[in-house]
């Protein structure tokens, strides 16, 4: 086997040292009846060729066309610095870095990633990065509970549908309430009046995501003074990083709980991705997850380290905030290089270039939503459904947008659409093409 | 002496924040092919952002030199051997990054349509088929996205199982000697936690044990082998009595890398274990993650697996949603696909007889290394190691030297540290696990490097407490930096 560097020379070398006989005498404490007397169903080792050869013949049946899908997952170019630098074997093959003095590399790359994290969303304090979107969202609310000791958490029907059910898996074995806000049908943001109404002195927090799973933006100013008037937080959700180079900042949510995939991490069929939580400087040892902290070697140079541990699992076991371990530490470098790369002006003109693609797209369809919008909106298809009017753009190999009818059945007319800047004209033009095709009863 | 290494030029490197200068750019978008948009009009003034504040402004050179410079301060598997016991630090080939890559992998979106989507869910089909026959279960769900997260599942479908016989039950058993995620997983699954004491051999106690096993108890968590690298014998008797009074044997899958190929949890009775996907089977750590935690059950706890379930209908895989009993969704989408594609290269590339032989030869370089130096360092538990040993620092301790001394020594002989004070249940401990990755000359340099900080912890006991003496870093203040937190850069004055 070309991973394993023996010969077996070294073995019987080896095994001489220890005073055995045979390598099976390493297993002689396991009971015979337990020992395996067979070899595993799964075939003899392939070479590297081989399992290149599989891995591409799988890749052939997904064909990469242009596509529209937004959703939570976005296409976004990745520049090349962003592999090459993740690709380097001292980051791709480290362990968590709880040895600084080995470690200052990822130590310093993650102290610039949660320092980026601030400033982008106007937060004092983020972690090193938790599994995704949905867990960081569902370990915010959590996080919430733990600081108001109230168990009641509002959520806005325009989250990510999947994020809500996360939070409703965790929920059901928490003492953890969760109602759902509706969203306001002709804008396509959360109704704040209605939103409003159910924040009591029972809870502990209101989520909204903005841009919302439709694309809308959400009024979160008025939901923050709505929440703080109930002594409730307020948690801002984001799927689509990219807004933030553009859209103000949610200063005044007490908690932002984003994912980070857009920054130059590719869609990879849903992971792995990397979340985020953001908060104010007051709530730090409230919040989950690993992080980097600032301090001095003994020559007084400055140096990173893991700190605050003393929330953490390993050492507070049963009474830790979280259960969690691993953060995504490759994937928010990734994340970090991306930003990096693009910077103060790039991620802007990205931002603008975002827009522009989608403003574009939706001045050619019937809109259903009346709400502002960044780069994802919904569109009602007019003359077939969204599924056929798919199915055309299939035709001429474009991915189109996702059917809403699955997640919210009174949408089932409905496409949710997202636009970026790997979206050419011509493809955008052809969208536009197949709603009018559909509405004109030529599908 | 030192062998493995000597001292070399490292760069320094600022903070990006403090390279930055404004106007720099490392990134130029392709021309706009559609009409510019008013940011003000469309989104409204409002909610349009000035400039962000310290965000980094600099070329595309300086971006790069910036992270290779950094990357230059980390120890790395592709450096040498990296001890850590119950990390199973192992490599990580490269193929595997490239398959990961391949394009209609990389760029497959989760919303994209299941005809266009069968490459994906075939490489997960063969995964899910793969680890239930290494672990001897029915059924696997990949969505977890880490170990701890696995765990969590786990113990959620425990409580679903028993919730459906009528009672969810109140409390998890946990040995002493268990890793600190357990205990955290078993209380945010809304368990209460009863630590169950090691007996003097590191073991579960089977005298004592069926009388903990009482009608409150949902499950027992177990690490096998356990954190002392020991297997635990009784582990079919113990699954029995368990399963006597109502309740599951959850295994901990951390230490699989012992069992591979040779035994199997689900033949021992194991209801429910997680596997660390980057332990086991070797996806990169990446300095802290992704990794992946996949659960896998007998037939009993499937219906209750997460959401959704791959399906396979007319020779074509499909996403099944319909699952009544299902716990629900542990995260968004899937699982951490692009590890599930590495670890399946693994399998693939390893077959049968790789995948026992690396388990063979992590057995063989463990009790190598614990012959080599059990005449140094004391061995508390003498039972036969199976993945990792585990030395106590009590003879160096006389000499006020700990194992956190010893272990940062290690690094000025160019290895990384072992695993420090874990498990709990021995005092001092050096936890050491070499894994089937190194090369017999590459334990023997380890082995001498470890005899001679044995040998300077008597002769000059203050070298070792001081250690490291060759790094660019030296020890850090720890204390410091929680008292006082400093999470983020700001400019200066």
């Amino acid at each position: 086997m070309r991973y394993l560097p023996k010969s077996d020379a070294d073995r019987r070398a080896m095994l001489e040292a220890i005073g055995l006989e045979s390598l099976e005498g390493l297993f002689s404490r396991i009971p015979p009846q337990l020992r395996l007397g067979e070899p595993l169903r799964l075939g003899p080792g392939l070479s590297e060729y081989e399992v290149l050869e599989y891995f591409r013949e799988q890749g052939r049946r997904n064909p990469a066309f242009p596509s529209f899908l937004g959703a939570g997952a976005y296409r976004h170019y990745r520049p090349a610095l962003v592999d090459v630098v993740a690709s380097r074997g001292e980051f791709l093959t480290a362990y968590t870095p709880y040895q600084a003095e080995i470690s200052q590399g990822i130590l310093t790359a993650i102290f610039e990633f949660q320092t980026m994290i601030c400033q982008l969303t106007g937060m004092e304090a983020a972690n090193a990065s938790m599994y995704d979107g949905s867990t960081a969202m569902t370990e915010a609310a959590l996080m919430a509970m733990r600081i108001t000791g109230r168990e009641r958490i509002v959520v806005s029907s325009g989250v990510h549908p999947e994020y809500r059910e996360v939070l409703g898996t965790y929920a059901r074995n928490q003492a953890m309430q969760v109602i759902e806000a509706p969203y306001d049908p002709d804008s396509g943001a959360t109704d704040a009046a209605c939103a409003a109404a159910l924040l009591d002195g029972r809870t502990a927090a209101l989520i909204l995501q903005s841009p919302n799973f439709f694309g809308v933006l959400e009024p979160w100013q008025a939901a923050a003074e709505a929440a703080h008037a109930a002594g409730a937080l307020l948690i801002h959700v984001f799927t689509e990083a990219v807004s933030l180079g553009l859209l103000a900042p949610p200063e005044q949510a007490d908690i932002v709980a984003g994912e980070l995939q857009s920054f130059a991490i590719p869609p990879s069929f849903g992971g792995p991705y990397a979340g985020v939580i953001a908060t104010r400087e007051k709530y730090v040892r409230q919040l989950p997850g690993r992080l980097v902290g600032q301090t001095t070697d003994r020559a007084g140079r400055r140096a990173f380290c893991l700190t605050l541990s003393t929330r953490e699992q390993h050492i507070r076991r049963e009474r830790a905030t979280s259960n969690i371990c691993t953060n995504q530490a490759l994937v928010a470098l990734m994340a970090t290089v991306f930003m990096t790369v693009y910077g103060k002006q790039g991620l802007r003109e990205l931002a603008e270039q975002n827009l522009a693609k989608a403003h574009y797209l939706a001045g050619k369809l019937p809109r259903r939503f009346a709400g502002r919008f960044f780069n994802e909106f919904v569109a009602r298809a007019e003359g077939a459904s969204p599924e056929q009017i798919n199915q055309a753009l299939l035709e001429k190999k474009i991915i189109g947008g996702l059917p809403l009818g699955r997640f919210y059945p009174e949408l089932a007319d409905c496409m949710l659409l997202c636009a970026t800047e790997m979206s050419g004209r011509a493809e955008l033009d052809a969208v536009a093409e197949a709603f009018a095709r559909a509405a004109g009863g030529r599908a | 002496m030192i062998r493995k290494v000597r001292s070399h030029i490292v760069q320094e490197e600022p903070l990006v924040f403090e390279l930055s200068s404004a106007g720099k750019r490392g990134f130029q978008l392709p021309g706009l092919d559609v009409p510019a948009a008013d940011a003000a009009a469309e989104l409204g003034a409002e909610n349009v952002r000035g400039p962000i504040e310290g965000f980094p402004e600099v070329s595309e050179v300086e971006a790069l030199r910036h992270f290779t410079r950094l990357s230059t301060w980390n120890y790395a598997i592709d450096l040498g051997m990296y001890p850590l016991g119950s990390c199973t630090m192992k490599y990580n080939p490269r193929a595997h990054e490239e398959a990961a890559r391949v394009e209609g992998l990389a760029w497959a979106h989760p919303y994209q349509p299941e005809e266009l989507a069968q490459g994906c869910l075939e490489i997960m089909a063969r995964l899910e088929e793969a680890l239930a026959e290494i672990t001897g279960m029915d059924a696997v769900s990949l969505q977890p996205a880490a170990g701890a997260h696995g765990e969590l599942t786990g113990i959620l479908l425990v409580r679903a199982l028993l919730a459906a016989r009528g009672n969810p039950r109140r409390k998890i058993l946990i040995p002493d000697s268990a890793h600190g995620t357990n205990p955290a997983t078993a209380a945010v699954a809304g368990y209460a936690v009863e630590n169950i004491r090691s007996n003097d051999r590191g073991m579960i106690d089977l005298e004592a044990f069926p009388r903990l096993v009482t009608e409150e108890v949902a499950a027992l968590m177990l690490t096998n082998p356990n954190t002392l690298g020991v297997f635990e014998v009784n582990i079919a008797r113990i699954a029995e009595i368990l399963h006597e009074k109502g309740a599951l044997l959850y295994m901990d899958g951390a230490n699989m890398n012992a069992l591979v190929g040779v035994t199997r949890p689900g033949d021992a009775g194991v209801d429910v274990l997680h596997l660390n996907l980057h332990k086991t089977f070797s996806t990169p750590h990446g300095g802290g993650g992704p990794g992946s935690g996949p659960v896998a059950v007998k037939r009993e706890l499937e219906p209750f697996l997460p959401k959704p379930r791959l399906k396979q209908e007319g020779g074509r895989w499909r996403l099944d949603y319909d699952r009544p009993q299902s716990i629900g969704r542990v995260r968004a989408f899937y699982g951490n696909f692009g590890v599930l594609v590495r670890a399946l290269a693994y399998i693939l590339a390893c077959g049968a007889e790789g995948l026992r032989q690396a388990t063979v030869d992590a057995v063989l370089n463990s009790n190598y290394v614990r012959k080599a130096l059990e005449p140094y360092y004391e061995l508390p538990h003498r039972e036969p190691s199976m993945h990792e040993c585990v030395f106590s620092d009590q003879r160096q301790a006389r000499r006020g030297v700990r194992t956190m001394d010893i272990a940062k020594r290690l690094i000025d002989y160019g290895f990384h540290p072992y695993t420090v004070s874990f498990p709990l249940i021995v005092p001092g401990a050096l936890m050491i696990e070499p894994t089937e990755s190194e090369s017999r000359r590459e334990l023997d340099l380890f082995i001498e490097a470890m005899i001679s900080i044995a040998r300077e912890a008597e002769e000059n006991p203050e070298l070792v407490r001081t250690a490291p003496h060759s790094t660019r870093t030296s020890r850090v203040d720890e204390v410091s930096a929680a008292r006082k937190p400093v999470l983020r850069w700001r400019p200066g004055p």
